[in-house]
Formats: C-alpha cells, structure tokens, sequence
C-alpha cells in the first residue's frame, strides 16, 4: 500500500491505521472518522424517536376519548408542537445524515468526508439543539404550543417566552444540516474513486447528493424566518405584524417555501434506499437507472414551486390557487416514475424477504397511499375541506412513517451487518415488520375518515361522533410503539453481543457496490487506496 | 407465508377503506350546499381514480411478489430499461392528472363567485369564540361554545352535541346566497362547516370573502381550523338554517346598535340573584381559561381563586374584566358582555371558592350591581 | 489523506457553496420586498394603494354598469375605540371619483396613535380600487376622547373585469404605540375633520 506523505485531518489517527480508535467517550467527543460519526447521528435518532414516540402516545391516550384524559389543552399543544419538530428535525434527519455518513464514502471508495472536523461539529451541535428545545419544557410558563409549522401571529405576538429558546435551537439544527449537506456534496463532488462517472453512482448517492442541494438551499430560508420572527418579537420590526405595515401571510409564504422542499428532504434519501435494496433482494439491475436520476431531480426542482398548496384556504386569488394546484399535481409524475420503475424491478426478478426487503415492500405500499391522499390534497375545492384536518394528518404520517421511518429501519437491517458483522435474527425482523405494519395502518388509516367526517387536527378533545375511530387509532399507535422496542433490542443485541462477528463480506446473495467488498465489519478506515472502477 | 400475509392485509386494508368511505357520516358529507355537492363528487371521482392507479399498480406488485419468489424457483430476468414504457408511464398519469384538473378548476371558479348574494354576514375569529355581523340588518353577537366544563372535566354525562353547541348560532334563510366576510382580532383562525362546504382563514388585518347556500332547513356545525391557542378545539361554530319568514322575525329579535344589550343596566338585584346568575355565566364565559374551579391553568390563566383583583376594590376589578389586557388573551369583556352579565359574573368571583372571605378581610364589597359596572364603565384612567 | 490538488478543489467548492448558503438566507430576506413587490403589482388585497393613487386625466366614467361598495371596520385586540363606516354601502360608476366617511372616536382614556390597515376583497378587484385620498396613508394620532370624521375619496378604475359587481373595502384598526414614526406624533392628523 503506498503510503504517500499525507496530512490527514484525524487527530486521533496520526499514526498509522492499523491502530483502532480511542477507547473511552473521548472517542466518540473527539471523532472525525464517518463511520463513529454515522454510529453517532443513528444513535442520537434513535433515542430521540423514543422520546417524540412517548410525546405521540401522550397525545393518544389524551384523544382515546372525548373529555379531558390525562392532560390539559395548553400541555397538549406542547405535545403536538414537540411531537413534530422532535420527529422532523431530531429523527428523520439526523438518520438520513447518519446514513449518508456511514454508507457514501463506502460507496463512492473513498477514505473519509471531505471535511472529517466539519462533520464531527455537525453532528454535536444536535443534542445541545435538542437540549435547549427539550429544556423549555422545564421552564415556567408554556414550551413552544403553536405546532411545528409556528405561523405568526401565534408564535410572535401571542408566543410564550419559551419561543426564543426555540429559535435559537432551530438555528443550531439549521446550522448543522447546512454544514452536513455541505461535506457531503463536496464530497460525492471531490472524493469518487476514479472510474465512478456521475451515471455509474449508486442511486443512494444520487439522492443523498439532491438533497444536500435541497438542504444548502432551504435551510438558510428558515433561519431568515426564525430570525424575522425573533426581530418582530424584540426589536419592534413587523414583518408579519399587520399593525406595523406588515402581514401574517408573508410567514406562510417564507415558512412554506422552505417547509415544502424540506419534506422532499425527509423523503429523498428514503428513495436512494429503497433503490439499493429492492434490486438487492429482486436479484435484478435496478429498473430504469436513468430515468430514476431525472425523477429524483425533477422531484426536487418542482419542489421549490409548490408551497402555496399549504395556504388554499388563506384567501389566495383565483390564479394563484390554479397555479399551484396544477404544480403540486405534477409532482405526482415523477414520484410515480419512481414507484413504477420500483415494481418493474420486481416484475420477472428472483425475489427473497429478508426484513429490510419486508420494511421496503412495506413503503411501496403504503407511501403509494400517502401519494394517494397527497393528490387528493392537492385538489383545491376538496382541499377546502380537508385542510387542517385528520385527512391531512393521515397524509403526512403515511408518507412519513410508512414512508421515511420505513426506509431509514429498512436501511438499518440492510447495512447493520455490515457495520457490526453480526446478522440479527430474522424471526425477531418479521416480528417486528409485521407489528409495525398492523400498528401503523391502525393508527393512521381512521383518521383518513375522521378527517373527512370534520375533525379538526391540533385539538385535545372531539366531540362524541369522533370517539370510535379515535380508540382504534390509540391502540394502533401503542402496537406501533411497542413494536418499535423489538427494534432498539435488535439492534442493541448486533452491537453489543459478546458473539464472534460471522458475516460475510457481501452479506446479502446479490449486493452489488463497493460497500460489499469490504469485509464485515467494516473495518475502521476503508478504501485508503482508491479502488479502479471500470 | 409472506405473499398470503400481504395480501390479506392488503384486502383487509381495502374492505376497510370501501366501508369506511360507504358508511354515512364517516366520509365526507355530501352537505346542502351546491358547492359542498360539488366538492363531494371532486373528492369521489379522485377517490375512485386513485384505486383504480392502487390497483393495477399494486396488483402488477403482489402478482411479482407471488409469482418471482426464488423459493419457487425464479431466475431473474436481465432486462432494466426501456424507453418506451418510461414515456408511457409518463404521460399516461399526466393525463389522467389532467382529466382531475379540469373539474376542480371548473368548482373553483364557482367557489370564487360571490355575485349576488342576498345577505352578507362578517365572521370574526376570537380567542376562543366567534362574532357574527349582519351588516345590513344591525344585529351583532358572538358565538360562544355552551357545552360546560363539568362535562369536558368528566364531573357530568356529556350530551349528544358535546364540542358541538353554541349559546347563538348564525341564522341564515334558506335557498339563500349569503356571502361571508373573514377575519379575525387576535391570531388566525378557520371558520369551516363541513356541510355548507366552506372553510375560510380568519387573518388578522386582513378580510376573505366566500359564499354559503343551504338547501335544506337544518342545524350545521362545524369547528375552528386552525391552530389558534389553548383552547382552539373549543370554538365551534353552529349555523342554522330557517325558512324566510323565521329569518326575518329573528332579525327583528336580534336588532340592536351593538352586540352589547344594556337594557338592564339599572335594576338591582339581591347577592343571591347575582351569585346564581353569576354562576352560569362565569362557566359559560370565563371558566374555559379560568376554569370552573377558579384555578386557572397559570401562567397563561391566572387563579381567580385568591386573586388579589378579584378580591380587592369592585371598580379596579370591574375596570380589568371590562377593559381586558392588551396583548394577552384576556380581552375586553366590556365590549362583549353587558352590565348586567358583567355583573353578575363580578359578584361572583368575588365570592366564590373562599374568596368571599378575602373579599371581606380587604373590606371591599362583594356585591357589584349592573349600575356600577356602568359607571366604572363611564369613569377613565 | 487528500492531495493538494483536491484540497484546493475542495477549497473552490466549499467557497462556492457557501456563498450560495449566505445568498439564500439573504434571499430569505429578500423575499420580503419580492412580496410586497408582487403584492403590490398584482393587486392582491388591494397592496400598492396605500400612498395617493393618481387619476389618469383622460379616465371615463363608465355610466353602462355599476358596482356596490360594502365597507366594513374591525377593531383590533381590546383597543378602545369607536370606529364605524358611516355609510354602510354605496353604488359607483368605474371611473366616478366618490367620498365617504369613517368616524373614530378614542375611548382608551389616554392618547394613542392609530393605524388603519385597508384590506379588499374580492382579490381579483382589489388592484382597481383606488383611492386619492385616505386616513390609513399616514398613522393617526388622537387625543383623550377625541373625535373625528375620517374621509376617503376613491374611485374603482373602469378597466376592472365586467364580472367584478360587488367589493368590499375593509379598515382594520390597530394600535401602532409599538411602531412610532421618526416625525412627531402631533403631526398625524392628516386626512380627516376632527370634531
């Protein structure tokens, strides 16, 4: 192995490679090696699904009936507003992040991320983003109560004093989602080994790579917003204040064009996943590679155009309503693109259900009928009366926990053995699949019908009409839940067991990329030496 | 074995779904409204669009799953591109995207059209209430939830419309074109009733317009939507819809210059007319943020239980209630409430959950008759 | 690890990429006038007239249709005004120049400067309502228990859609104490008669 002069940038690695890492938590304080730091983004994911879970069965066991259960509206509000900032920003993407760390460098063969200091920032700035959010429940006077989407007035006149914490908590997040998505198109840009062409990387790359774009691009927007509304709320300015010349529109306008695009983010790598796994276990080339480029990137540009479907009800004139109808329902193209080329790929394959093919089968499904619900959303007039519904609660949760939640646990079981070099049980895998699938469809697929029947999302308490579908979804939601607890053990027990690893170096029969010729576990620095691709 | 597991799933997940949609009061309603018809057959024509593309999309899945297993002895095929099929599953959506295009622009124009109307009545979302304008007619009234809060505390049986009762619904004549004009006074707020087919945002400064028709005499409810503080889920809005004739003699009932009758301004009453009295309107007006016990949700509701105003001079405790808190949800009562409910809910704050006690030891009097919530009224700064 | 060649590749790209950070979040910024801007061009909600419109010299009036005015006023949060259309109603001509009066009155028993914020549905009409003359261009400051007429002179420009036959102009009043002008607070009684 030629060992050039290098300057590395790995502090605890100058010497050479065939030491491990440090022991202790100064390894995991100090570490700039992609692999710790990707072992760190899932694992902080996963704790901090555990808490959002335990906010969402506070809110179920609240609506198991009408009357007041166990909390009061103000908590409940609370619990709302966390429930999701903690699912979108502490969840979602921190494990897409953490995917992206362990498995692109793998991909690509190379070393490292480009900005190995860079990326070990990025992810600390988490838990003390989280810290701080999570804090201002302890403090007197109410956490943040205005849901996740915080629009004005409600957040900036009426907000409590907590409000500030939380802007400045969404602007540690920000900051770390900017300078993860920056490492990582520098690094997919500058690192590919040589021979990977744009149109020979793996789909995951491609989706991790259009959705850092999305990220550099959107979360500067909602800084600008937070910070606007935190000037509105203490220096006298009135970007959303009608009294002062401004306009609460304005908030929804800046918020949606970036909350729009950012779904897209908590969904694109999702897809990059399902690519790399549905060929793996249909024993066949993915269907329609190029074609799935451009859909990924068209998906992604029409993002930008859509926002104003949020708003319909607003008072929107008639042109801007038609525009934006049709816009979001083009959307539906390419992401139907995309499940089409999904099912050619199985169509005529030789196809086996190991657990992270079950959880990818599983999203075909079941984010095909959120994309259902979604276009039904986009028509205007019927938007007028599913808006701010349950209808629209169902749509989002399908799309992204059957959705994004689906394809980050696929990605787990995929690559697990490669990270650890153990296999998980597979009987204990089904188990899970099956209780999440039964739990989730429980719990989300009534409020379609309360939506429809009037139900107003966001509220503690319904009247009597409400309480059967209600129930059915508090007990889907516990099933959800507890199924989850077969996960963390299974993951747990890959990490931990004092067992001798045992997997091979490809793991699965038909693994294709550069990730499966390393062996398992993958050692702590891997492809030193770019390899060749032909 | 996986495929069968899937598979009834699925088939469980679609009977669920038909029934769910076939069972009345479960999907959404069809209304009394043209529009809301309307809106009803949008959402059906997609409904059945979206299955048919479920379908034969799913059905090609689950044929995949059972027929390509490798258990059975699959080999897979080497094909993974085609041009032609890209394109035709392009287009082919993209056209039946236009085909739903195209009806609900055609609703939406109509929804836009607020031409002749009969009658325009002004919506106005509170914290946590409604306030209706006929504009032309000079009745003016809001709208507050009646369920109680024993039955939201669990302390009584909850009734048959629980969440969904007003003490004044809206009155609209029926087969008449009422336009409606949204806003509202502190935050956003969503005035929708599900059978009339409307849903319009209430924003702060600003002013929406949209129409509503019923068909059919009959009561109509519906809910606040969107997220407007506390008690967001406790803001229902009720519209009835009477013949002409009773629209008109309700009209003539309801007339008055303001939404605030003071007609009883000058009678007395005894401390226990005032204290019954004050009883139910306290829980009706107030006890949503204060809370039948007086104890409020502090610190965004404070106690009135041992509240230094509630117990301590009648005119500053007037003055407050009155006049309300700017910037707080606190509003000003004396805009909503006449003298004499003013009244009566005052004397009875004053007294109730041991306050009387406190009331006495500051040597403050606890009665407040309508007269001196007039002239505290009267009286500035 | 990396060569030089890639570190200043590296270089070149992250420079690139974080100028495009700061655009955005300056975008951000920026999108604040791009709506008023558009706002203001479209029409939407009546933005744009919130200074003098001018009456081109040669506008007609348009004696074959005529179009009903509803005006309406809110009052907002618990400021203590009074603050009423004197007319409910009224039909113009496109193109006819019209006055109509609000009264105010400030019942919050000290002084207080006012803003009215105008609002016009529907959204489609909204850009050719124009007015000439209006309390709601500058803040309105009051004395204790001060009186006042309040004028408008508007007219609705005949190029508005022949569909349009209802408008409705709104006034929403607000407590500007948070939003003091550099000039002083005496000066704003412009626009209108006190009594």
């Amino acid at each position: 192995m030629s060992e050039a002069i290098v300057h590395t940038h790995d502090d605890a690695h100058h010497h050479d490679d065939h030491h491990g890492p440090e022991k202790g938590f100064k390894r995991w304080l100090f570490t700039t090696n992609h692999k710790d730091i990707g072992t760190l983004y899932l694992t902080f994911s996963l704790i901090m699904l555990f808490i959002g879970g335990i906010m969402a069965l506070i809110i179920r066991v609240e609506l198991f009936e009408p009357g007041k259960v166990i909390v009061n509206p103000e908590f409940f509000n609370q619990m709302t507003t966390m429930h999701g900032l903690i699912m979108v920003f502490g969840v979602i993407m921190p494990a897409m992040a953490g995917l992206a760390n362990w498995m692109i460098p793998m991909m690509i063969g190379a070393p490292d991320m480009a900005l190995p200091r860079l990326n070990n920032w990025s992810f600390w700035l988490l838990p003390f983003a989280f810290t701080m959010l999570m804090s201002t429940q302890l403090m007197s006077g109410p956490a943040p109560d205005f849901g996740w989407t915080f629009y004005a007035p409600l957040s900036t006149l009426y907000g409590p004093k907590s409000t500030d914490f939380f802007i400045f908590s969404i602007h540690m997040m920000g900051a770390s989602s900017i300078m993860a998505a920056l490492n990582i198109v520098v690094t997919i840009f500058n690192m590919r080994a040589p021979g990977m062409t744009w149109f020979k990387l793996p789909m995951f790359v491609w989706s991790w790579l259009v959705t850092a774009f999305l990220l550099l691009a959107v979360m500067p927007v909602l800084a600008g917003c937070v910070t606007m509304m935190l000037m509105d709320r203490h220096f006298h300015t009135s970007f959303f204040n009608a009294a002062g010349g401004g306009d609460p529109l304005l908030f929804q306008h800046v918020f949606w064009f970036f909350g729009h695009p950012e779904v897209y983010i908590l969904i694109l790598p999702g897809f990059g996943v399902m690519s790399e796994i549905i060929p793996t276990f249909a024993r066949k080339t993915l269907f329609g590679y190029h074609a799935m480029v451009y859909a990924t990137v068209l998906i992604a540009i029409v993002g930008f155009l859509v926002w104003m479907h949020h708003m319909f009800t607003t008072g929107a004139p008639y042109s801007a309503q038609l525009y934006f109808m049709y816009a979001t329902m083009l959307v539906a193209v390419p992401t139907g693109i995309k499940v089409f080329n999904w099912v050619a790929t199985l169509f005529k394959g030789s196809i086996t259900f190991e657990t992270p093919m079950l959880f990818a089968l599983g999203f075909l499904v079941m984010f095909t009928i959120g994309g259902f619900s979604g276009l039904m959303l986009s028509l205007v007039p019927a938007d007028y009366q599913y808006r701010d519904s349950y209808f629209v609660v169902a749509h989002f949760h399908y799309v992204l926990v059957s959705g994004s939640l689906f394809t980050i646990i696929a990605a787990v079981y995929f690559w697990l053995p490669k990270w650890t070099g153990r296999m998980y049980s597979e009987r204990l895998g089904h188990l899970h699949f099956w209780l999440s699938v039964i739990g989730m469809n429980l719990a989300f697929l009534p409020m379609h019908f309360l939506g429809l029947a009037g139900m107003p999302r966001r509220i503690p308490d319904y009247p009597l009409q409400y309480t059967d579908f209600n129930q059915w979804c508090t007990v889907g939601a516990f099933i959800f839940g507890f199924a989850q607890l077969i996960f963390l053990y299974i993951i747990i027990k890959s990490c931990f067991s004092k067992s001798k690893p045992d997997v091979s170096d490809r793991v699965w029969e038909d693994a294709k990329g550069l990730e499966w010729t390393i062996p398992s576990p993958a050692p702590y620095h891997t492809f030193e030496t770019a390899p060749i691709i032909k | 074995m996986h495929y069968i597991g899937r598979i009834s799933l699925f088939v469980c997940l679609i009977l669920f779904a038909i029934a769910g949609f076939a069972t009345p009061g479960i999907n959404m309603p069809v209304g009394v409204s043209p529009i809301s018809k309307q809106i009803y057959d949008l959402h059906m024509a997609c409904f059945w669009i979206c299955c048919v593309i479920g379908t034969l999309t799913f059905g090609v899945l689950f044929y995949s799953l059972f027929k390509f297993r490798k258990s059975k002895g699959a080999k897979a095929a080497h094909f993974h591109q085609h041009i032609g099929i890209e394109i035709l599953w392009t287009v082919i959506p993209f056209l039946i995207l236009v085909g739903l295009a195209i009806p609900a622009t055609i609703v939406l124009k109509k929804i836009h059209n607020t031409d002749e109307s009969a009658l325009t009545v002004k919506v106005t979302g509170y914290q946590w209430k409604w306030k209706y304008e006929y504009l032309d007619q000079g009745v003016s009234f809001f709208s507050t939830l009646a369920t109680n809060q024993d039955q939201i505390n669990n302390k009584t049986p909850k009734n048959e419309w629980f969440l969904l009762e007003v003490d004044k619904p809206m009155v609209i004549p029926v087969k008449t074109k009422v336009k409606i004009l949204v806003t509202a006074d502190d935050v956003i707020h969503a005035w929708w009733v599900p059978e009339l087919g409307v849903k319009q945002d209430g924003i702060p400064g600003f002013i929406n317009e949209n129409w509503i028709y019923a068909e059919h005499p009959g009561i109509y409810r519906g809910q606040c939507g969107e997220l407007c503080g506390m008690n967001h889920g406790f803001m229902p809005i009720v519209v009835e819809a009477v013949s002409q004739e009773d629209f008109k003699q309700w009209v003539q009932n309801h007339q008055s210059a303001s939404a605030v009758d003071n007609t009883n301004s000058y009678k007395t009453f005894t401390r226990e007319e005032l204290v019954t009295l004050g009883k139910v309107e306290y829980e009706k007006s107030c006890a949503m943020c204060h809370q039948n016990t007086g104890e409020g949700v502090p610190p965004t509701f404070p106690a009135l239980k041992r509240s230094r105003v509630v117990t301590g001079p009648a005119t500053a405790n007037i003055k407050f209630v009155s006049q309300g808190v700017p910037g707080t949800a606190m509003q000003a009562f004396g805009d909503q409430l006449d003298d004499k409910t003013l009244a009566v809910i005052i004397t009875y704050t004053r007294q109730a959950w041991g306050n009387d006690k406190l009331t006495e030891k500051h040597k403050q009097s606890i009665v407040v008759q309508p007269i001196d919530v007039k002239n505290a009224r009267l009286s500035k700064k | 690890m990396a060569s030089n060649k890639q570190i200043k590749s590296n270089k070149r790209l992250i420079i690139f990429l974080v100028c495009g950070v700061f655009f955005m979040f300056g975008f951000c910024y920026m999108l604040v006038p791009f709506y008023e801007f558009v706002c203001k061009k479209e029409g939407i909600n009546g933005k744009g007239a919130n200074s003098a419109a001018l009456k081109a010299s040669d506008m007609k009036v348009d004696t074959t249709r005529t179009i009903k005015v509803e005006f309406t006023t809110t009052i907002h949060g618990s400021l203590g005004f009074k603050f009423i259309p004197l007319q409910r109603h009224i039909t113009v001509h496109p193109g006819e120049t019209k006055l109509i009066y609000f009264f105010a009155e400030n019942t919050t028993g000290h002084e207080i400067t006012v803003q009215a914020v105008p609002s016009i549905t529907p959204m489609d009409a909204a850009r050719f309502l124009k007015k000439t003359q209006c309390f709601c261009f500058t803040q309105q400051f009051f004395f204790k228990n001060q009186k006042a007429d309040m004028p408008v002179y508007f007219f609705i420009d005949p190029s508005v859609p022949k569909e349009i036959k209802e408008v409705t102009l709104s006034y929403t009043l607000f407590d500007a104490s948070g939003f003091p002008k550099k000039d002083k607070q005496a000066k704003f009684t412009s626009g209108r008669i006190n009594l």
